[in-house]
């Protein structure tokens, strides 16, 4: 009954919307819009679930600020069902409607794709161009080998992940052990950290270097075992699902004296895996929390963060994203135009604050963002608890956007205009 | 000494954790040749059931009444929609049970989220019970230790024991004889199937806050308890226990021992270099392959034995 009343309505207002649209021609300026592809199914739905909540947010806040020339922002998203075939027909689908961004966050293998067939058609449709929005493809080599005039980064990458890493670890800590996924991401993870041990502290000993198949193994104990035997320290992971998950779980449990350095414990499902167990003993390094602000006093983005809580009841771990839009944002008003060569020419080398009052820098020679980024530990008594555990992210580190600049070997090649 | 004693115990645990999940599984199995894919997701729903069952009543309630819900789901599923399908043969069944698991792990998610749920050890049992050499063994494994094999006992003392254990195995090897003879096969195979499920939701009980409580624990658990069902061979029970075992230990001495193929010839006075035809084979540690063992396994014993370790007809 419920659904049959929201058809109906929705056919309602489908009238109304026509028929205003046929009285006044061009009064409402059409909307820019912005593809964004993500599993919206199966096994990783929660991801791009979450993220199209966080970005609407965003974008809601964002329009409310004006748009961009008057127009305000739309999102389209698309399930890509995690493959790269999909994300590719959500491209094709993007173009034909002339839309001058897509955005992707989840997996470099599905960003490469991207990157690869959004070099052909731009280079095949001078007219009709699109920008790629990636919003949390960390593979190194995007920026680098890979490289792409059309290809805009907002997130660290993973050689810089692991330096942020490799930097919070104490002078105390001596003895490390490492943990990957045993597929790209992992083994680029194991050797970026392993890289970055080497060159900024020589006197750590990696004292075990291990790789795990992909979300296969149920029980984390024997690794525990192992790593309690190796005398280790501290374990530094880049895992992430249940592979992380269970791997701290199955460590805070047999109570070993560990400190656990990873990059995906604040998302999804993490804090729950975790409990109150991993009270001071859990880092990640993240690109947003939601303690920062309060910490820093910085009123406005509490107040703007807590009204996401408000509304929505879930953690507001990607609010940085507002920094995508507003980049977007700036660099339309500054092309003047919603065409992508003139957008992408604006904001290569783009500089503006984000909304907490860090630097960020969109570098011209690779196309990475340069921003603040924070080392989180997990612990009680925090303003904004995670996932009602009723623990948080603290911030224990706050780099900033020069000490996380690395050279790149990216050779850009620009369109004539 | 250490590691050694604390894989081992690790090991035992793990098994353990299997065999509740394989041995509901294995008594539908061999009973009614379905190859139930929904098994997994009557431990999942198990896991939530009771996560939610927690919140109101308590964990111990939750261990009582969690399991005979599931039992309740399993006989409904049995009465109103396996034994319609039975009817078209064993591949209407299989993918019957294979579009319930999708079913039931979409309803999963829409009824409680997408991720996690906070489920988690009652404060009771949230102890470690023993110290060994530094690593602490938490009470709760212990418990989940003698809750599967308090379930092992009474299965075999049920299935061998008793008369309603009789007419099971009858109606398991002759079910037209044990038919003829009055017995009423189709409610058995209801029994079955309900107290397979109810297993299976037990062992969601107590794994679920042992693991993690979400929507994709039933997809991660599924393959492995086929291989343990397989493995054991159909309709043993003790064929079941076995392989439960063998994998939990498998899998968790295989871990610990940083060895690769290229160190066993090295044995034999071949030393493997990187410039070795098919090197990079040779040299992947143990570890890095812990988790397929048990299905290199079982595609030995499907060539090697396909009735299984002790089972009594050919698969």
């Amino acid at each position: 009954m419920r659904f049959v009343r929201t058809i109906l309505s929705a056919a309602a207002a489908g009238l109304v919307a026509l028929a205003a649209g046929a009285m006044q021609p061009a009064m409402a300026q059409p909307t820019i819009k912005i593809a964004y592809t993500d599993p919206l199914s199966g096994p990783f739905a929660q991801v791009g679930d979450a993220n199209l909540k966080q970005m609407q947010y965003i974008i809601d806040h964002i329009n409310s600020k004006g748009g961009a020339l008057g127009r305000k922002f739309e999102l389209v998203p698309f399930d890509n069902k995690s493959q790269p075939s999909d994300a590719l027909i959500a491209l094709k689908t993007a173009t034909d409607q002339n839309m001058p961004f897509i955005m992707q966050c989840s997996g470099s293998n599905i960003a490469a794709a991207l990157i690869d067939g959004i070099n052909k058609h731009n280079d095949r449709n001078p007219d009709n161009r699109i920008i790629y929005l990636n919003c949390g493809a960390v593979a190194t080599e995007l920026t680098n080998d890979q490289c792409s005039f059309w290809h805009f980064r907002f997130d660290l990458n993973v050689a810089q992940k692991a330096e942020v890493m490799v930097r919070a670890l104490p002078k105390t800590t001596t003895k490390v052990y490492l943990i990957n996924q045993d597929y790209l991401f992992g083994q680029s993870v194991q050797r970026d950290v392993g890289a970055f041990i080497k060159k900024l502290r020589p006197d750590i000993q990696i004292v075990g270097d291990e790789l795990i198949p992909l979300g296969k193994i149920q029980d984390f104990s024997p690794y525990i075992t192992k790593i309690k035997a190796s005398g280790a320290q501290a374990l530094l992971t880049g895992n992430w699902g249940p592979d992380m998950n269970l791997l701290i779980k199955a460590g805070i449990e047999s109570g070993i004296d560990l400190n656990y350095y990873t990059f995906y414990a604040h998302l999804a499902g993490g804090p729950t895996a975790i409990g109150p167990g991993g009270e001071n003993r859990v880092y990640a390094v993240m690109s947003f929390g939601e303690n920062i602000a309060p910490e820093i006093g910085n009123k406005e983005a509490e107040a703007w963060t807590a009204g996401f809580r408000a509304k929505h009841n879930f953690d507001f771990s990607a609010a940085v994203f507002r920094t995508i839009f507003e980049h977007v944002q700036a660099a339309i008003n500054k092309a003047g135009s919603v065409d992508a060569t003139k957008i992408a020419f604006a904001m290569e080398g783009q500089a503006m604050k984000d909304f907490l009052g860090y630097d960020t820098l969109m570098r011209k020679d690779d196309h990475q963002i340069m921003t603040a980024y924070y080392v989180g530990v997990f612990k009680k008594g925090v303003k904004y608890d995670a996932e009602k555990t009723g623990l948080g992210w603290s911030t224990a580190a706050t780099i900033k956007m020069d000490d996380v600049q690395q050279p790149t070997s990216c050779k850009m090649r620009r369109p004539r205009i | 000494m250490e590691v050694f004693v604390v894989s081992l115990l690790n090991g035992l645990v793990y098994g353990m954790l299997l065999f509740m999940l394989a041995s509901g599984l294995t008594l539908i199995f061999s009973m009614m040749g379905v190859l139930n894919f929904a098994h997994a997701s009557a431990y999942m729903v198990g896991a939530y059931f009771a996560y939610t069952l927690s919140l109101y009543v308590g964990f111990w309630v939750a261990l009582i009444v969690a399991p005979i819900l599931c039992g309740l789901l399993g006989a409904a599923i049995e009465m109103w929609g396996l034994r319609r399908v039975h009817k078209n043969g064993h591949i209407a069944e299989l993918l019957f049970t294979f579009g319930l698991a999708l079913i039931i792990e979409k309803a999963v998610q829409m009824t409680w989220g997408l991720i996690a749920v906070p489920y988690r050890i009652p404060s009771g049992l949230d102890f470690p019970l023993f110290d060994l050499w530094g690593t602490q063994f938490p009470a709760y494994r212990a418990f989940m230790l003698l809750i599967s094999a308090l379930m092992f006992l009474s299965i075999w003392l049920g299935l061998t024991r008793t008369r309603i254990g009789l007419v099971i195995q009858a109606a398991l090897t002759h079910p037209d004889m044990a038919g003829a003879l009055g017995h009423n096969v189709p409610r058995v195979f209801t029994m079955v199937f309900a107290a397979g499920t109810a297993l299976a939701g037990l062992a969601g009980v107590i794994g679920g806050n042992y693991r993690v409580t979400e929507p994709g624990m039933a997809f991660s658990m599924g393959p492995i308890v086929f291989v343990v069902v397989v493995f054991g061979g159909l309709g043993s029970l003790t064929g079941c226990f076995i392989a439960s075992i063998l994998m939990g230990l498998i899998q968790t001495f295989a871990v610990v021992l940083d060895y690769s193929l290229a160190d066993l010839l090295e044995v034999f006075g071949f030393v493997v270099t990187k410039a070795t035809p098919g090197s990079e084979f040779l040299m992947v540690t143990l570890p890095r392959i812990a988790a397929l063992l048990p299905f290199i396994l079982l595609v030995l014993i499907l060539v090697l034995r396909p009735r299984g370790l002790l089972g009594t007809r050919d698969t």
